[in-house]
């Protein structure tokens, strides 16, 4: 092949190149380099090699926050995967009632994070928020400052509130490509709903629900406004994920060093993380 | 002048065109004739400038345009598929390629006049496509293809999602108004009953590779392998395999069939014999034909015409006969082979001519 | 099986259908016969799919009823019809083999395992498809794949009859003469009643004994393949049967001669029409092109390899004629036509000749 065409292309690629190197490649290095050193202010550093990473994986804190996390994450797929599948299986194929519902499912989708904490701490405020006043109202001994159940009960809520509808709007997209040929095609063999779900649905959804999966975990997995504005990582360190955990390491108490060890390791789990989705999908294409 | 220089293209481990050269005139309608996943619409592509070849170049008009981006080359393409713009009228798809071309309004009028009443839309032009039928909205495609004046229309199965009179009546349109321009014509098919119709030339595909390629009705009669025999067959080409002594092939049950004339100077081997259904007939067509035996499997009528499926010892063969033959399953029936119209094969699958003898 | 009753059946897809056009589907009255083979031919929109889903039940009609067997199915579902239906597009469970596919519409029914099996194994055989068992089903080719929707409907020892929705529509045209001579089998050996939806005259001709032709909403016509070509009663049926479809030319009648222009043409009876248009239609195989008859002018030969079509003008009209794969078209081409070909059509309807 020619050569010039081939140059050409590196020309046209090089904006992208330049963009990730400064929003990605430099940002990574600095923090890299932060994370073998130690500081006492006045930008004097010293050689601290692997002594940062030795001490966070010795860290009960640590362990605990992500420990956190990971139960979290759970929860919310255990959740929201569900729950999205089962919204979209009964939201309407055709007519009016589509724009509607597809309207209804982007609303919360168009939330600022921080504007979706704030909605919620006031929401779930035992003295003047709707929710919190009735259900206390009601009997029920609800405070989500207090007690770390309800706290964490309030921010599955919110994130489920929040985030389940990317779920259902994935779903719904591999619900509509299902030619009708197949639903009559069920019928005909005397197929209950159960099994069209399970042989017909479920198989056609599949690659829109690892696509969600996957977005659904590393969101969860990276939380930090909604938490940070509604609980600040409270009561006590209940509500303290990793990120919570890693800003108030950094900025809280200016330990640049620890601080620069843990986004390492938190980014290269969520790259190993997204690395064994990434694989699973392709695999997946390759096999069909 | 369209010319590929023995392109490949692989995707991945898979050879989607293998070693292709092919000539393309201006003013010629050029058939790519074959079955599904045989690499029409890959040669299509890389006539298109939509990818680009893995090994091997594209010329046109004597220049090097391999590599060269689809939107330099002036190239239309119409799909199997109605793509038009759904929320313009009849007249503005068909104006479109014009408008982006910076056409004045007064030639851009001329010619979309022109397009419409060629491919009778006419009436229509006020309409928008979803509101007119499928073949209606295939002539807009085409009609916009058209005016494009594009140096290359590549028209990939065009008339496959239409109904079969529609097809019928579009696809004798579509050679008198090839005819009307100069540009190179590209059209894809899978019936080779349809590239009969369309005439021009033909190229036959199998597996990713030109077979052959020529005029259409010489790639039909004399077919230069056993592949393209079978592509350009529809009904499929009734073949089975003998071995020749002399100037005979031996059948069973010592029935000998004459080897044509021309084609006595080969050497005595296994040859795979050739020949269309309607050359098989119930009445001895002249003296030289040679009946055989063959069991009935299944006869299906068409009204005017029959074609009887018989088993001849491991080889199924179908029968073309005129009018109305109700055949039992398992009848015994004696059938003609007519040896003035057999294609023999060798065992490379190549086809023995006398030229080829001679040489 | 069952004998299929078609009784005054109307459909609408509108909610209020008033007018005649309202309806898709204007009223049908047929019965099929247990065991037959039947097409349902004609162009799109015909109505030929709203009246096959209303057979299959996944359409409810808005007037009349249907019959199994004389018992009223119009209220029952698909389930409870017991009927099998290939679609367009092979309809397979992704995630199954080849064999769990031909098993769920028992195992649906809760066939007991053993039975499941052997009704399984046997469907297999018929369907040439044994060796795949346990293939995944979504690695085979289209007419595989079509086979396996197939092979669902014939698993099922009960189903009332087998209904075709344009099933060779994206297999290739050397795989569909081989299924199509098989789904003929299928049915001479064990005796389906089976309906045909298609647009293609060949595939309708060849595989039904009877076929119903269908345009605009109505049935314009039904009768046997031979029946069809030699006495369309309608010009429809002419044009899209054949192909070419039949010549119709608009002549003026006396008694047995029919005038075309300058040109006479004798007639093999006196046709009875009445007032109104009056066409003849011949087709073009019973068009014969030589020395003798009415001049015409050639405009075109094409050569389809087994036989040519000669596209001619006669009197001003268009015609064409068929003639052999060897044959030339003579110096100066004369036509006449076949008398046996010939039929006489009053307002586009077929007329009776007297003698």
């Amino acid at each position: 092949m020619d050569k010039t065409w081939n140059n050409k292309a590196w020309f046209l690629v090089l904006p992208v190149l330049v963009l990730v190197a400064f929003s990605a490649v430099i940002p990574l290095m600095t923090v890299v380099n932060y994370s073998v050193q130690d500081t006492f202010g006045n930008n004097v550093f010293f050689w601290a090699g692997t002594e940062w990473f030795e001490e966070l994986l010795h860290s009960d804190r640590f362990w605990e926050a992500m420990v956190r996390n990971l139960i979290f994450s759970f929860i919310i797929l255990a959740i929201q995967v569900p729950l999205g599948i089962f919204i979209a299986l009964n939201m309407p194929k055709k007519g009016w009632g589509v724009p509607v519902c597809l309207v209804l499912m982007a609303l919360p989708l168009l939330v600022p994070w921080n504007v979706v904490g704030t909605i919620w701490q006031v929401f779930g405020r035992n003295d003047i928020g709707l929710l919190g006043y009735y259900v206390n109202a009601l009997g029920i001994d609800y405070n989500y400052v207090q007690d770390p159940i309800d706290a964490w009960v309030t921010v599955i809520i919110m994130d489920v509130w929040h985030w389940t509808s990317l779920v259902v709007l994935l779903c719904y997209a591999g619900l509509v490509s299902i030619p009708d040929a197949f639903y009559q095609a069920a019928k005909i063999d005397g197929a209950s709903r159960w099994a069209v779900f399970r042989y017909i649905q479920l198989p056609k959804m599949q690659r829109v629900l690892l696509i969600a999966v996957l977005l659904r975990f590393m969101d969860s997995f990276m939380i930090y406004t909604e938490p940070f504005v509604v609980t600040g990582g409270g009561p006590g360190n209940s509500t303290t994920f990793l990120s919570i955990d890693l800003v108030k390491t950094a900025l809280g108490q200016f330990d640049l060093g620890p601080a620069a060890a843990m986004s390492l390791i938190y980014f290269l789990i969520i790259l190993l993380l997204s690395w064994v989705f990434y694989t699973v999908m392709t695999n997946y294409d390759a096999e069909r | 002048m369209l010319e590929l220089r023995n392109v490949t293209k692989t995707v991945g481990a898979q050879e989607h065109i293998r070693d292709v050269s092919l000539t393309l005139q201006h003013g010629s309608l050029n058939v790519l004739l074959g079955p599904t996943l045989s690499g029409k619409t890959s040669l299509m592509r890389l006539m298109a400038g939509l990818d680009a070849p893995t090994s091997g170049s594209v010329w046109f008009d004597g220049k090097d345009v391999t590599g060269q981006k689809v939107q330099k080359r002036n190239v239309a393409m119409v799909y199997q598929q109605f793509i038009n713009y759904p929320a313009m009228t009849v007249y503005e798809n068909i104006a479109s390629p014009l408008r982006v071309a910076g056409v004045d309004q007064a030639r851009i009028d001329k010619e979309v006049r022109n397009a419409a009443a060629l491919l009778k839309l006419t009436p229509y032009l006020d309409r928008t496509p979803l509101s007119l039928s499928g073949g209606q909205q295939q002539r807009t495609a085409l009609a916009r293809a058209i005016v494009k004046n594009a140096s290359l229309v590549l028209l990939d199965e065009p008339l496959a999602n239409l109904d079969y009179k529609l097809r019928e009546e579009l696809r004798a349109e579509l050679p008198k108004i090839f005819a009307a321009s100069g540009t190179i014509f590209v059209y894809a098919t899978t019936e080779p009953h349809e590239a009969l119709l369309l005439g021009g030339n033909t190229a036959t595909l199998s597996e990713g590779r030109v077979t052959q390629f020529g005029p259409t009705v010489e790639v039909f009669r004399k077919p230069v392998d056993l592949m393209t025999a079978r592509t350009f067959a529809d009904p499929p080409l009734n073949t089975i395999v003998l071995s020749k002594k002399g100037s005979d092939f031996l059948l069973e049950g010592g029935v000998k069939l004459p080897v044509p004339p021309e084609l006595t100077g080969s050497p005595d081997a296994s040859y795979t014999i050739g020949f269309q259904p309607h050359h098989l007939s119930l009445e001895r067509p002249n003296a030289s034909a040679v009946p055989v035996r063959a069991k009935v499997t299944i006869t299906e009528i068409t009204g005017s015409e029959s074609f009887v499926h018989l088993d001849f010892a491991d080889a199924r063969w179908v029968m073309l006969a005129h009018g109305i033959l109700d055949f039992e399953t398992d009848d015994e029936v004696e059938v003609y082979i007519d040896p003035r119209h057999i294609m023999v094969f060798d065992q490379n699958g190549r086809a023995v001519t006398a030229s080829k003898l001679a040489a | 099986m069952a004998r299929i009753e078609v009784n005054h059946i109307r459909h609408s897809y509108l909610p209020n259908p008033q007018k005649d056009q309202d309806f898709a589907l204007k009223e049908v009255h047929y019965t099929f016969e247990d065991g037959g083979a039947y097409a349902l031919l004609g162009p799109s929109g015909c109505g030929k799919t709203t009246l096959l889903n209303i057979i299959s039940g996944l359409l409810h009609p808005s007037h009349g009823k249907l019959l199994f067997n004389g018992r009223d199915v119009t209220n029952l579902s698909t389930q409870e019809r017991n009927i099998a239906q290939v679609f367009q597009f092979p309809v397979i469970y992704d995630t199954m083999t080849v064999y769990d596919n031909l098993a769920f519409p028992l195992r649906n029914r809760r066939v007991p395992e053993a039975d499941v099996d052997r009704k399984v194994r046997e469907t297999l055989d018929m369907i040439d498809l044994a060796s795949m068992a346990n293939r995944k089903a979504r690695r085979l080719t289209a007419d595989q794949k079509q086979k396996i929707s197939l092979g669902r409907g014939l698993v099922r020892s009960d189903v009332n009859a087998i209904l075709f929705d344009e099933p060779l529509t994206v297999i290739d045209p050397h795989m569909k003469w081989v299924l199509r001579s098989q789904l003929k089998q299928l049915h001479r050996r064990f005796g389906y009643t089976m309906v045909y939806v298609t647009h293609d005259q060949t595939e309708a001709l060849t595989f039904a004994d009877q076929v119903v032709v269908m345009y605009d909403g109505g049935i314009v016509q039904i009768g046997t393949p031979a029946e069809l070509f030699e006495r369309p009663s309608h010009t429809f049926v002419g044009y899209f049967i054949g192909s070419p479809g039949m010549n119709v030319l608009p002549v003026s009648l006396e008694g047995r001669t029919a005038k075309l222009g300058a040109q006479r043409i004798e007639l093999p009876g006196v046709p009875k029409a009445g007032a109104g248009a009056v066409e003849l239609g011949i087709r073009p195989e019973y068009v014969r092109l030589g020395r003798e008859g009415m001049a015409v002018q050639v405009s075109k030969v094409e050569d389809v390899g087994r036989h040519k079509v000669v596209r001619a003008n006669l009197e001003g009209k268009e015609i064409a004629a068929v003639i052999g794969e060897d044959d030339e078209v003579p110096a100066d081409p004369k036509v006449s036509f076949d008398p046996a070909g010939i039929n006489i059509y009053a307002d586009s309807w077929r007329v009776e000749m007297g003698a």
